[in-house]
């Protein structure tokens, strides 16, 4: 009875948290106009792909996608290497200062990052990269919670592993690809996801640094788009389930460890 | 295949502890010998300086005669097997094998067939897809001793292999590595705090206490001429029993303790120095020189003492039994086929020719000076 219970629970707080996200797909299917009547439509009386044509035709959407795209990806691989390679050092290598380096690291953590816009775009300006994708890649080269997140996991692999390894005539870079990358692949996951999505959705820092329209990532093109087209609520959703897509597929594929990453740690293998 | 030569040998961490200190080993080729000793004694930073994981201090160390202290791991030519097995656990057992193959560059061939080969003696031709996963204790054990193997290197080094093993397991991978040792005619440097492991492997025994080198020698000089009090603890289960007395030299040499007075027949002149007489020593007995009965022709060489029986703890072909010498807990160790009953009170009799004397004030053997 009690489990019956759960269960409904469980299914009503689904299907509230769902609905949006099924209105959102239904709507960007509708004619113009459709979904803003009353009483209100769930599903489209006549399924249309106008809001699309519209979004890759007229507003010239297709490159914003790509711009968003590659940027994630590239920041996403250049942060994991970065992230890995420095968390891999902190809690494996001895060096004059780790400790106290790393504590002035974590202790930045707390400076929120709305503090830091100001003078990392003065700096970026003096450098001249403000306009350039530069100016997105540069402050996402590592961050400091994925240093952080790689050297726990890190410190959960026994050293007698790189010695072996070492006795085996490894080199510390040859340890680092075959040895440690592979131990790490679900924390590697679960901060790709991260990387991922934050530069993916991020919105105000883009907006900040680029000032060129083609240069715009999604979530910049899709509030231009909100302002211009506050009318039409079925070419907004249209943007919108083009913006969350890639997110839910990155997701899905990684899931698998990312859900093994957040178990890690728990069960002493 | 190789010797090694340890000389002089410290290591000192930053914070100034010494944990090793003068260390001199001498291992000749194809010798098996196992560094045994307490946890924290030194044998395993010993063994890891001579591995080049941790940096030597202070000495030298010669591998077949060159000087080796700044090589690193790769370069001394040597394998390790961990106390953990240290497996590479996304990798398949033949993977885990290959792999310093792989690193020196030997073609696919050759790594194909040493690897089937060693995987043929330690049998584990079967597992050899297999991730180390899911593979028995004694699975992983052996493949970290084939990817030692494999490379066919100059020395071997054992860091307490068999210590996550169970009981019976132990029993048969000691069996299994003293083999392996007599085929592969390899040089092995073999770390443990078990005696009996030492005892039953060890061509030599190298016994440690904190930080320093009590007694190098085959496993049965150790044990029959202990040099202090500390090696003729450590080496032998149940360990040696000690008396606290004195000695005094009349026309025999009588050990005076609380309980009584034992003369003790001359094994050597040596004891018979004059600065010995009135010397706070300690009387060593091994628990099977304690015996239930004596042979009356030989008067003189056993010293009769009563006790009651504390506890019998039977094990099969052997019996301990749990006594008092005076005040002083004492186990002696006699025949399984000997009835005894607890709480009865019996005559027990020490082989005064098997005991050893020990000094009080530095644990010294009187006889090793």
């Amino acid at each position: 009875m009690k489990k019956i219970f759960i269960h409904l629970l469980l299914f009503v707080i689904a299907i509230l948290t769902l609905f949006p996200f099924f209105w959102m797909i239904s709507a960007s299917f509708m004619q113009d106009g459709h979904a803003s009547v009353f009483p209100p439509r769930f599903i489209p009386d006549e399924f249309t792909l106008t809001q699309y044509q519209k979004l890759f035709e007229r507003l010239s959407i297709t490159s914003n996608f790509f711009n968003s795209l590659f940027l994630s990806v590239l920041v996403t691989v250049i942060s994991l290497t970065f992230n890995s390679l420095a968390g891999y050092a902190f809690a494996k290598y001895k060096f004059s200062g780790k400790e106290k380096l790393f504590n002035v690291l974590l202790s930045s953590m707390i400076i929120p990052s709305q503090v830091t816009m100001l003078p990392l775009f003065l700096m970026l300006k003096s450098m001249g990269f403000i306009n350039t994708y530069m100016a997105i890649i540069i402050p996402g080269l590592a961050n400091i919670f994925g240093i952080f997140l790689i050297r726990q996991f890190c410190l959960s692999i026994p050293n007698s592993l790189i010695e072996a390894a070492r006795i085996d005539g490894a080199n510390d870079f040859y340890i680092y690809i075959k040895i440690i990358l592979p131990l790490l692949t679900p924390v590697l996951a679960t901060l790709a996801i991260f990387t991922f999505l934050g530069t993916w959705n991020d919105f105000l820092w883009p907006l900040i640094v680029l000032t060129d329209d083609s240069m715009y990532t999604l979530p910049v093109a899709l509030s231009n788009l909100m302002l211009e087209h506050s009318k039409d609520p079925e070419l907004m959703m249209a943007g919108s389930l083009i913006t969350v897509l890639p997110v839910i597929i990155v997701f899905l594929a990684l899931q698998k460890y990312y859900i093994k990453g957040i178990m890690m740690g728990s069960v002493k293998e | 295949m190789a010797y090694v030569e340890l000389k002089n040998i410290s290591k000192i961490y930053d914070d100034g502890t010494k944990a090793v200190s003068n260390v001199n080993i001498q291992i000749k080729d194809k010798e098996f010998v196992v560094l045994v000793g307490p946890s924290g004694c030194g044998k395993t930073t010993t063994l890891r300086m001579i591995a080049g994981l941790e940096e030597i201090s202070e000495g030298e160390l010669y591998i077949d005669g060159k000087l080796v202290n700044s090589l690193s791991p790769k370069d001394r030519d040597i394998a390790m097997v961990f106390q953990n097995y240290a497996l590479y656990p996304h990798m398949n057992v033949y993977d885990n094998i290959a792999f310093g193959l792989k690193l020196r560059k030997f073609n696919k061939d050759e790594i194909d067939k040493r690897v089937k080969e060693v995987a043929d003696i330690l049998g584990l031709s079967e597992s050899l897809r297999k991730k180390p996963k899911s593979l028995s204790g004694g699975q992983r054990q052996r493949v970290a001793l084939g990817r030692a193997i494999v490379r066919n290197p100059k020395v071997f080094l054992f860091d307490e292999p068999l210590s996550n093993l169970d009981a019976k397991l132990r029993v048969q991978m000691r069996a299994e590595i003293s083999k392996l040792h007599k085929k592969l005619n390899a040089t092995i440097i073999y770390v443990t705090h078990d005696q009996v492991e030492a005892m039953t492997m060890g061509d030599r025994i190298v016994v440690m206490e904190s930080g320093l080198v009590k007694q190098t020698d085959s496993p049965m000089k150790i044990y029959q001429n202990p040099v202090n009090k500390f090696v003729a603890g450590f080496i032998g289960t149940p360990s040696m029993n000690f008396i606290e007395g004195k000695l005094n030299f009349k026309d025999s040499i009588v050990f005076v303790s609380k309980q009584s007075k034992i003369d003790i027949p001359i094994m050597n002149e040596q004891i018979r120095n004059e600065k010995n007489n009135n010397k706070e020593v300690i009387l060593g007995i091994r628990p099977e020189n304690i015996l239930l009965n004596n042979r009356k022709e030989e008067s003189g060489r056993y010293f009769e003492f009563k006790s009651r029986v504390e506890l019998i703890e039977p094990l099969g072909s052997q019996m301990l039994i749990h006594l008092f010498f005076g005040e002083q807990p004492m186990i002696a160790e006699i025949s399984g086929m000997e009835s005894v009953d607890r709480e009865s009170e019996i005559s027990f009799y020490i082989d005064l020719t098997k005991v050893h004397l020990f000094y009080k004030e530095n644990g010294k053997n009187l006889l090793s000076l």
